[in-house]
């Protein structure tokens, strides 16, 4: 099998898997990394999102071999220690959380939007794919609102 | 242990213990409450409430050396915030902060009998008061020890902050009194606060939760570590309820990564290292099957058996004048964020399970009949679930997972994917309803509504409850469990002279279940429609016809909120409308005012909703707008695009991309959600936003457009290459 080295959160890991095993797998059951959700495992749920290199990607259909050499982040990576990124300081503003299962998806998908668009409007919003079957969307929208305020 | 301390018929017991940990039990002999008279009971809330009341006051709290308040709560929390407004009456009682209180969730008890059971919108419901009692008993516990620790007089004492004060400054914390009050033995009364004192109850409190949530340290089932538990997936059949014939597992036991292989009675299960092998091996089984329970049926076959089904109507159309309406409602999946699953191990001689389940008492009985094993070696701990909207009722995975690890001799983290979730979980069962209103000098002179449903699915729990309460129930003669279910929860809010509503239900061997408000969505909903019909007959506007036949003025103000705060009659854009609906249900009340942008009628969207409610007392009002949000969310998804086919014994459905869930670009980007002033008791609130809204959507959809909704979802085409079988 081959060995893969990429760093996860600013630590550096070294694993052996199959090149196609997807990302989501080796995050969650190698390596115990457990804040990236399983909702799908077919790209359309976005519970998994996470970054690459600082890109959104949905890591239940990133191939393991394609982390090779590159930083991958998750949900737990976001803060600065205790400090919260500001994303998720808007987050418990708004309260926005119910079961919570998609929200690391939806915090991840919301930076990598800042990200590239620093004052998204509604139609930008929209294009957030992420599934919330709890509904929260519109505490979503208002968060994203008030985080782009803060950033 | 056992010191009772008996007031007003409840009892608290000392738990022996180092720390002072009270149980409240009104199972003993003293002072049952006496039992509501069958007038008393209103809807199905008050069933559970009573089929509770002999056990639900034991519950229990401890403080512990450092301050904190743990209170064990016999709920399942799935999202719906009772363990925040769970805190919030123990901080209130105790008075102490909110962030010191944990509440985590009990495992399944059976000395708990029905009182385990979490649905209905009940848990404030049936919590409020036991919940408080307890608090307030430990309470009146340590404000004692802090009495004879410096020699004063209970009376002369306050608490504040965690911590009993006396008139000359001196303070001692919870903390330092725990010890104390466990080994006092002295009698002690105690009441809860009176609701004009509260300072916790009915403010804004965020999750208590929240902050795990947003940096991923919440730990849902799958995310736990139970040592020796590997991932494992379970390969299903073509059909609902199908069964392994034969199977061929040599390229998939030479795979990567796989540990074990073995059949179920549900199909046949794959475990491997990781997830992702897991469900590699299982796609390379061959596996032939044997039928299924419902192979041959289809969506129009299930049409027409429900339109079989809906029982002809009393009054003849010719006498009077009336309206006619004929509705039909598709199949929905629950499909919670978090896929159905559970980890199981079992021995020989024990078992243990894991999972969120909302009725684990009844989950522990079965899996331990279905072990072999007594009841008191299986062990079910309760997990906080990603979502449920009724879901987890059942206890499918957990029972599923204890086969599998029975039969591998091993234990079992089972995660079912998404397509097996969507085809071979469960949904809210089809419906067609037949309406008819008649009217004459300006008002309706009867109102009939005939539901036929594909039968939802009760074994979970309910059905015992039902049967247990039986005597007091408010219905006449031997009614099956669903039309009890049914006439303790519908109920038309109006004035509309005679009204019958009458359920029939078609047996179908499908997975079925409670859907977030059960009947009510679809029953209410369709009536909402009606009742804009009706007005439209009558020449009047659909506020000014509801108010005037709406039966309380508490109802009338929840309807008057959203005309004035959503501007009800303001003059909308062509292709745009407005649509108003009002519902009744759990002893609380709302009304939703929405505005829908059809300009093209095919691709409807509510760009913005105005609910109030009214909840008789709300505990977190944040919490309450939270699920309203939710309820609107849901009607958005169901009344608009999100349904499930049904071809040849299985939905088509298999992923969000098909089944059509609301996303972002779905819902309102303006929301106002008024919270009512406290005026009684807690009613319930976490099924109440899906019927109103259901009603006001389709409602503007046939102001903007010109077109009766009928059939739902609206847009329902199958726009997707469904997975392979
Ligand atoms: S699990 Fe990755 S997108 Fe759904
Ligand atoms: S908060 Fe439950 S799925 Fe989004």
């Amino acid at each position: 099998m081959p060995t893969y080295t990429f760093s996860v959160n600013g630590k550096p890991v070294s694993i052996d898997v199959p090149a196609d095993m997807p990302l989501l797998w080796v995050l969650r059951d190698k390596l115990g990394v457990k804040g990236p959700k399983f909702g799908c495992g077919i790209g359309v749920c976005r519970a998994c999102t996470s970054h690459l290199d600082g890109d959104e990607i949905q890591p239940c259909v990133v191939p393991a071999a394609q982390a090779a050499g590159k930083e991958v982040t998750t949900i737990e990576g976001l803060a600065d220690g205790e400090d919260l990124h500001p994303v998720q300081e808007a987050w418990l503003e708004q309260d926005v959380a119910q079961c919570g299962y998609c929200q690391p998806g939806q915090i991840m998908a919301a930076v990598a939007l800042l990200k590239r668009t620093p004052n998204p409007t509604d139609a930008d919003i929209d294009r957030i794919e992420n599934v919330c079957r709890c509904g929260t969307y519109f505490r979503i929208r208002q968060a994203i609102r008030k985080a782009a305020r803060k950033m | 242990m056992a010191t009772p301390t008996t007031r007003r018929g409840f009892l608290t017991f000392l738990v022996a213990a180092p720390t002072l940990t009270l149980a409240t039990d009104m199972s003993a002999e003293a002072a049952l409450p006496s039992l509501p008279a069958p007038a008393d009971i209103v809807d199905l809330g008050d069933v559970l409430i009573l089929a509770g009341t002999p056990t639900s006051n034991m519950l229990v709290l401890e403080v512990t050396p450092e301050g904190a308040v743990h209170f064990r709560l016999p709920r399942a929390e799935v999202g719906q915030g009772i363990t925040t407004a769970v805190a919030m009456l123990v901080a209130e009682e105790m008075d102490v902060p909110v962030a010191n209180v944990r509440v985590s969730l009990s495992d399944a008890r059976p000395e708990l009998l029905f009182n385990q059971l979490t649905g209905g919108s009940n848990t404030i419901r049936s919590l409020y008061g036991p919940v408080r009692r307890t608090a307030a008993a430990a309470r009146a516990r340590l404000v004692a020890a802090a009495g004879e620790e410096w020699n004063l007089r209970t009376a002369e004492l306050t608490t504040k902050n965690g911590a009993v004060h006396a008139p000359d400054g001196r303070e001692i914390s919870f903390g330092e009194l725990t010890a104390t009050a466990a080994r006092s033995t002295a009698a002690v009364t105690a009441e809860p606060k009176p609701e004009a004192h509260h300072r916790v109850v009915g403010t804004e409190q965020s999750r208590v939760d929240a902050r795990a949530m947003v940096t991923g340290q919440l730990k849902y089932t799958m995310d736990l570590d139970v040592p020796g538990a590997m991932p494992t997936v379970v390969r299903r059949p073509p059909t609902i309820n199908g069964s392994v014939r034969t199977v061929d597992d040599s390229v998939a036991k030479a795979m990567p990564g796989v540990l074990a292989i073995a059949v179920v009675p549900t199909g046949v299960a794959v475990m491997a290292e990781t997830f992702g092998q897991a469900i590699a091996a299982k796609d390379a089984l061959r596996v032939t099957w044997n039928k299924g329970t419902v192979d041959d049926l289809s969506d129009p076959d299930i049409k027409a058996k429900l339109r079989a089904a809906a029982l002809p109507f009393v009054v003849p159309p010719l006498l009077t004048r009336h309206v006619d309406g004929e509705f039909d409602f598709a199949f929905v999946s629950h499909a919670p964020m978090e896929t159905n699953s559970a980890i199981a191990d079992v021995r020989a001689d024990r078992a243990e399970i894991w999972a969120g389940l909302k009725s684990p008492i009844v989950a522990k009985q079965t899996i331990a009949a279905a072990l072999g094993l007594p009841q008191d070696k299986v062990t079910v701990h309760v997990t906080q679930g990603g979502g449920s909207f009724g879901r987890r009722l059942f206890f499918d995975a957990a029972l599923e997972a204890a086969q599998i690890s029975k039969t591998m001799r091993r234990p079992v983290k089972l995660m079912w994917t998404r397509v097996d979730d969507m085809r071979h979980g469960r949904a809210r069962a089809a419906s067609h309803h037949k309406i008819r209103a008649t009217f004459a000098l300006g008002r309706v002179l009867t109102f009939e509504h005939r539901v036929a449903s594909v039968e939802t699915d009760f074994r979970h729990g309910l059905g015992e409850i039902l049967t247990a309460t039986a005597a007091h129930l408010p219905v006449a003669g031997n009614l099956g469990f669903a039309e009890t279910v049914f006439l303790t929860t519908v109920k038309v809010p109006y004035d509309f002279g005679v009204v019958t509503q009458v359920l029939n239900e078609v047996p179908l061997r499908m997975h079925t279940g409670s859907w977030r408000s059960v009947y009510s969505a679809n029953t209410r909903g369709a009536e909402e429609i009606m009742v804009d019909e009706v007005a439209a007959k009558l020449g009047k506007d659909p506020v000014a016809f509801r108010r005037e036949s709406l039966k309380s003025d508490r109802q009338r103000a929840v309807l008057d909120k959203v005309a004035s705060a959503g501007d009800w009659g303001r003059t909308m854009p062509k292709g745009f409308a407005q649509g108003v609906a009002f519902h009744d249900e759990y002893k609380s009340c709302t009304a939703c005012l929405v505005e829908v942008d059809a300009r093209d009628p095919g691709k409807p969207r509510v760009v913005k909703a105005v609910i109030a409610v009214d909840v008789g007392r709300p505990i977190n009002p944040l919490g309450v707008r939270a699920q309203m949000l939710g309820g609107l969310t849901d009607a958005i998804s169901t009344t608009l695009r999100a349904g499930l086919h049904i071809d040849k014994g299985l939905p088509l459905e298999g992923s969000y991309s098909q089944f059509h869930y609301a996303r972002q670009k779905d819902s309102p980007t303006q929301v106002e959600i008024h919270v009512m002033p406290a005026n009684g008791e807690p009613g319930g609130a976490g099924e109440l936003g899906v019927p109103a809204a259901v009603g006001a959507i389709a409602n503007a959809y046939a102001r903007a457009t010109g077109i009766k909704p009928r059939s739902f979802p609206i847009t329902f085409p199958v726009d997707f290459d469904p997975f392979p079988r």
